[in-house]
Formats: structure tokens, C-alpha cells, sequence
């Protein structure tokens, strides 16, 4: 399982990176959203991957689920939930304000 | 009431902003008010601390009275306490040059306004690293609305960039808090230390790419090159309070670069200790040339001002990157200086391109100005301080900063760079104060301004020179605690006490 997780964290960082230095504003913001879920990815599984176990230390329980992780990541993807939102309101603005998506205003057909 | 005094200055803005959002479409008067109160009670709040702290004593707030490194926690230490103070001041004449018409310019300034000092007072308090997050984007999001509070069409794309670059940026500090994390298992600032100083050597390699990460980040909030371009646009078209607020925006990268590398990965850190060290000072040297060539380069005012911040982060910088407890000492001086006077220019040059008509910012002659002699004074003024010529504070800290360098390898390049830039910042800002108030041509259109108007645009200028002023006046006890603040800073073994044993507290 770990494999697959750095696999998934890899190509959505290249995805998120390569989309982010596109040239038109949603090819941005959708790389944006890529790299924050690369990183939240990786934030949870920083708390070490566990299947089926509870985020608390039981009696009897042999393994547990690392609960920070958990919160911090819930922290994170409101966040980044936030600031996605922003991101696309202020690229539709800067759309109509300069009439067309590139992300310098120039309109290159 | 005296035992939550640490968490005052992170409350008090988040409430009078969640009152001013409800306030919305109210009186202006109103609003401005409950504004300007929450500003002067973070002074005086930030005053307080100042006495408690001065004594060496470093106090902690754990939220929900969780120990440490359990819960969450604020610190309030030297250094925190005086980025709050500086932080507020400037604050206190933002806003006040704002009431000359930027806050009704649009919807919930004034809410913003406060929730971007809660941002920025709740990142110089926080004692736990993945709360630096925290407030770093809290402070990003009021700023983002800030920038573009107004509207306008290159002020919308200068957003754009801003925005777009600082979330590239929140994403490789949520990288580096992981890899920190998952390594160490703790986010507590002082654990952290704590276990980088005794950290195996395999864990070694990881935990510097950690750092170096979190350097990137800082380095972009900072304006450090390669990372300072999205700086002089964003600042240059936003409007003029919120350029002035804004002149503490970078300090926040400084203060992160300053608390991290001196308590994580200083001289204590362990496999990692100075870890930056190699890398700051070069970077900041390049950052203060390549801002001043920037100052000289510019085409308008606005943008010359926001070279300024770039050239200014730089030479703060160089002070920190000598990395002895002169050079942190002399860079704490600088900070202050350097944004007080930064604010004072975006200011003073807002009403300046007011007076010019068509023509705005442009180094273009244009007709005589109104009040050029006031204005022009000011700017004379203003020019000496950034250009750091004596008898200004400006002097006083690039000679504190020349002097903590003497007894650095480097010392030849230091010195040269900063002499040079000095020299070329006083070039650069002499052609522009002739240009706009001694080269002149055609007759000037005659524009209304009562003499109560141009008071409430010339004394927050005048305010935050005299602060400068203050700086120099005041210098004497100012460096004593500035370097009684870098001793502490150097030997974060008192902080980590503070914070793991509680032994401060109530």
C-alpha cells in the first residue's frame, strides 16, 4: 500500500506542477487543487498507514491510527477548500476584467 | 484577566473583525471607530507585554489548558512581543491614512483590515508550527482581499499572481510540516528543537530537506530572490494604506526565517545546526543589489517604493545572515526602521500621484503640485531615511548592521554591497524628488483640497516618521533590548524550558 500512496502523492505533485505553470488561469487553479490534494495526501500518511485500526490507545489494541495527521489534514483541506474557492472567483474576475484567461492579461489567439 | 494576556492580542482583532462584518452597511463613523479602538487597545495590549516580557521572561497560553506538547500554545519572548508592537504601529497609521476615502472604496475593509492583524499577530505568538500554517493563511486571505480591494484592472492581475504564488507556497510548508512530523512526531516548536538536537543520522538527510523546504517558503513570503518577483507589482497596484500595511507583510517571512533557524536549526540544531547559513547571506547580498537595481530601473514611483521593500528585506537579511547576536540585534533595529519608513513612502507617494492628475506616478514633468513644499519636505525626509543617510535611523541601522559585520570573513563583500546600494538609493531617490517637485512645466490645475483633508493625509505620514524619529531618540534603550533579544534568541535552551516545563507560567 505504501507504494501505491507515494505513486498517487508523485503524479499528482507532477500533474499538480505542470498545471501550474500553464499558461491560461483553469489549467492553474486546477493544478493548485492537484497540489494541495498531493499534499494532504502526504500529510496523512505521514501518520503511517493503517487499516482498521482506532485513532485512540486501547487496553487490548496492539496498533492504533496516528489521529493528528487526521486533524491536521481536516485543517488542511478546509483550507485549501477556502482558498480554492477564492482562486476561482478572482480567476472569472480577471476574465472579464481583461477579457480573456491568460494569466497576464495578454491575449495570445 | 492578566493570566490570558498572551492571547489577547490574537482575540481582540478576530472579535472586532466578526463585529465589523455584522456592522456591514452601518454608519462609517461607526465602523471606523470600533476599528481604530481595536488598533489602539493591540497597542497598548502589545505595550503590556513589552514590560512583562523585558525581564527576560518568556511566557506561554496553552489553549484548553493542555500541557505541552500536547496542546496547542502561545509564546510571547522578546521577539514576539516587539514584531506585535511594530506590527500595530504601522497598523494604527495605515488605517488612518485609510480614512481618506479607501475604506469606503468597497465592502468590509475596515473587517478585513482586523482579520489580517489577527493573521499577523497570531504568527509572531504561535509556539507550534502547524499553527504557523494557520495563521499564515489567515493572513494570506485577508491580504488577498486587501490587494484587491478597490478593483482595477492591473491590480486584479497583480492579485492573480499574488495569489497563484503564495498557495504554490502553502503547499510546500504543508510538504515540509509532514516530512517534520512524520519523522519527529511532534509540531510543537520547542519539542521540535528538542528532538532535532539529538535526531539519529539517518534521519538526517530527510530532516534537512525539511528545513531547507521550509526556507523556500519563508524566502517567498520574505521576497528573497529568486522568490521576490510576484513583490513590486502586487504592492505597486494596490492602494496606498494597504501597500503601507503590507510593508509588514515580508517581515513575517523575516521573523519565521529568524525564529525557525535560531530554535530549530541553529547553532543547537544537532546534525542540522545553521543549517541556512550558507545560504542566507549570499541570497540576501543578491536580493539588496538586485532590489536597488530595481529602484534605480523604475519607470514610476509606486514601483521604486516596492523595490525599496525587496532592497530593504535584503539588507535585513545580510544582518541576520551574519548570524552572530550583533548582526540579530542590528537587524532588529533595521525591521522596524525599515518598515516604518516603507509605509510612511506609500503613503506619502499616494498623495503625491493624487495631486499629478493624468500623469500619476510617471518620472514625467508634469504641472506644480499643490502643497509641493509640504510634500516635498516629507519626501526629502522620508529619501534620507531609506537611503540611510545620517542623522536618521536609517543611518543608525545600516551602521549597526556594517559595524556587527567587522568581524565577519565576508566583510569586504558586505560592506561594498551595502555602501554601493546606499549610494545608489540616494541617486536614485534625489532624480525622482527632482523630477516630480523641481522639474515642472505648464500651469497647474487648480484642485480643492480643504486644509482639513490634506490633515488627515499628512499626519499618519508625519506619525510614522516621527516613530523613526522615536528610533533615534530612543535608540540607546532600544538596541539594549534589541540585544538582550538576540541573546535569547541564540540560546533557545530558555524557550524550550519555558514551553516543555511550563515553569513560567501563571
Amino acid at each position: 500500500m505504501e507504494a501505491l500512496i507515494a505513486i498517487i502523492i508523485g503524479t499528482l505533485t507532477a500533474c499538480g506542477v505542470y498545471l501550474a505553470l500553464r499558461e491560461r488561469t483553469f489549467p492553474v487553479v486546477l493544478g493548485l487543487t492537484f497540489l494541495s490534494y498531493a499534499a494532504n495526501i502526504f500529510l496523512l500518511a505521514m501518520g503511517r498507514l493503517t487499516i482498521g485500526a482506532p485513532p485512540i490507545i486501547t487496553q487490548n489494541g496492539e496498533t492504533y491510527a496516528d489521529p493528528i495527521p487526521q486533524a491536521l489534514v481536516l485543517t488542511a483541506i478546509v483550507i485549501s477548500f477556502a482558498m480554492t474557492a477564492f482562486v476561482i472567483v478572482l480567476a472569472l474576475k480577471t476574465y472579464k476584467e481583461m477579457g480573456n484567461d491568460h494569466v497576464d492579461g495578454i491575449h495570445k489567439p | 484577566m492578566m493570566a490570558h494576556d498572551v492571547i489577547a492580542p490574537v482575540l481582540l482583532p478576530l472579535l472586532a473583525g466578526i463585529m465589523l462584518v455584522l456592522l456591514r452597511g452601518k454608519s462609517l463613523l461607526l465602523q471606523r471607530s470600533l476599528s481604530i479602538l481595536s488598533i489602539l487597545l493591540q497597542i497598548f495590549l502589545a505595550a503590556g507585554l513589552l514590560t512583562q516580557v523585558s525581564d527576560g521572561a518568556i511566557l506561554t497560553y496553552s489553549l484548553g489548558d493542555w500541557p505541552a506538547p500536547f496542546g496547542i500554545l502561545l509564546v510571547a519572548d522578546r521577539l514576539a512581543v516587539w514584531m506585535l508592537l511594530v506590527t500595530s504601529l504601522v497598523a494604527l497609521f495605515s488605517l488612518l491614512y485609510a480614512f481618506n476615502g479607501t475604506d469606503s472604496n468597497g465592502h468590509h475593509f475596515h473587517a478585513l483590515f482586523q482579520l489580517q492583524l489577527f493573521g499577523l499577530n497570531g504568527a509572531f505568538l504561535t509556539g507550534d508550527l502547524f499553527n504557523l500554517f494557520v495563521f499564515f493563511e489567515i493572513l494570506l486571505i485577508a491580504s488577498y482581499s486587501l490587494l484587491l480591494h478597490g478593483g482595477g484592472r492591473l491590480r486584479t492581475k497583480a492579485g492573480l499572481h499574488f495569489v497563484v504564488i503564495n498557495l504554490v507556497g502553502s503547499t510546500l510548508f504543508l510538504f515540509a510540516v509532514g516530512v517534520l512530523y512524520g519523522l519527529l512526531g511532534t509540531l510543537n516548536m520547542a519539542d521540535l528543537a528538542a528532538r532535532i538536537a539529538v535526531m539519529p543520522q539517518e534521519q538526517a538527510p530527510l530532516i534537512k530537506a525539511a528545513g531547507l523546504l521550509l526556507f523556500s517558503v519563508f524566502a517567498l513570503k520574505a521576497a528573497l530572490v529568486p522568490l521576490y518577483l510576484w513583490l513590486p507589482s502586487a504592492y505597486a497596484h494596490t492602494s496606498a494604506p494597504v501597500a503601507a500595511l503590507f510593508a509588514i507583510m515580508t517581515k513575517v517571512g523575516v521573523y519565521s526565517i529568524l525564529r525557525i533557524y535560531t530554535l530549530l536549526f541553529g547553532a543547537q540544531g544537532g546534525l542540522a545546526a545553521n543549517l541556512i547559513e550558507p545560504w542566507l547571506l549570499p541570497l540576501a547580498l543578491l536580493t539588496l543589489l538586485i532590489g536597488m537595481a530595481g529602484v534605480v530601473a523604475s519607470s514610476g514611483l509606486r514601483q521604486q517604493t516596492a523595490y525599496l521593500v525587496v532592497a530593504s528585506v535584503g539588507s535585513l537579511l545580510t544582518s541576520l545572515g551574519l548570524n552572530t547576536e550583533a548582526g540579530i540585534a542590528a537587524g532588529l533595529y533595521y525591521l522596524p526602521h525599515s518598515t516604518f519608513a516603507a509605509a510612511a513612502c506609500f503613503l506619502l507617494v499616494n498623495s503625491i500621484v493624487n495631486r499629478r492628475g493624468a500623469l500619476a506616478d510617471k518620472f514625467e514633468p508634469a504641472p506644480p503640485i499643490q502643497h509641493a513644499r509640504l510634500l516635498g519636505g516629507l519626501f526629502f525626509v522620508t529619501a534620507v531615511l531609506l537611503a540611510g543617510l545620517p542623522p536618521l535611523s536609517g543611518f543608525i541601522g545600516k551602521f549597526m548592521i556594517l559595524r556587527a559585520a567587522l568581524t565577519h570573513p565576508q566583510l569586504v563583500w558586505i560592506m561594498a554591497i551595502i555602501l554601493i546600494t546606499s549610494l545608489l538609493a540616494l541617486i536614485a531617490l534625489a532624480r525622482s524628488g527632482s523630477l516630480l517637485f523641481y522639474k515642472v512645466q505648464g500651469v497647474p490645475e487648480p484642485v480643492n483640497f480643504t486644509s482639513s483633508a490634506v490633515f488627515t493625509e499628512i499626519m499618519p505620514i508625519i506619525g510614522l516618521l516621527s516613530l523613526c524619529l522615536g528610533l533615534v531618540l530612543f535608540a540607546g534603550p532600544v538596541s539594549d533590548y534589541l540585544q538582550l533579544t538576540a541573546e535569547q534568541l541564540r540560546q533557545p535552551g530558555g524557550y524550550i524550558r519555558a514551553v516543555l516545563l511550563m515553569e513560567e507560567s501563571n
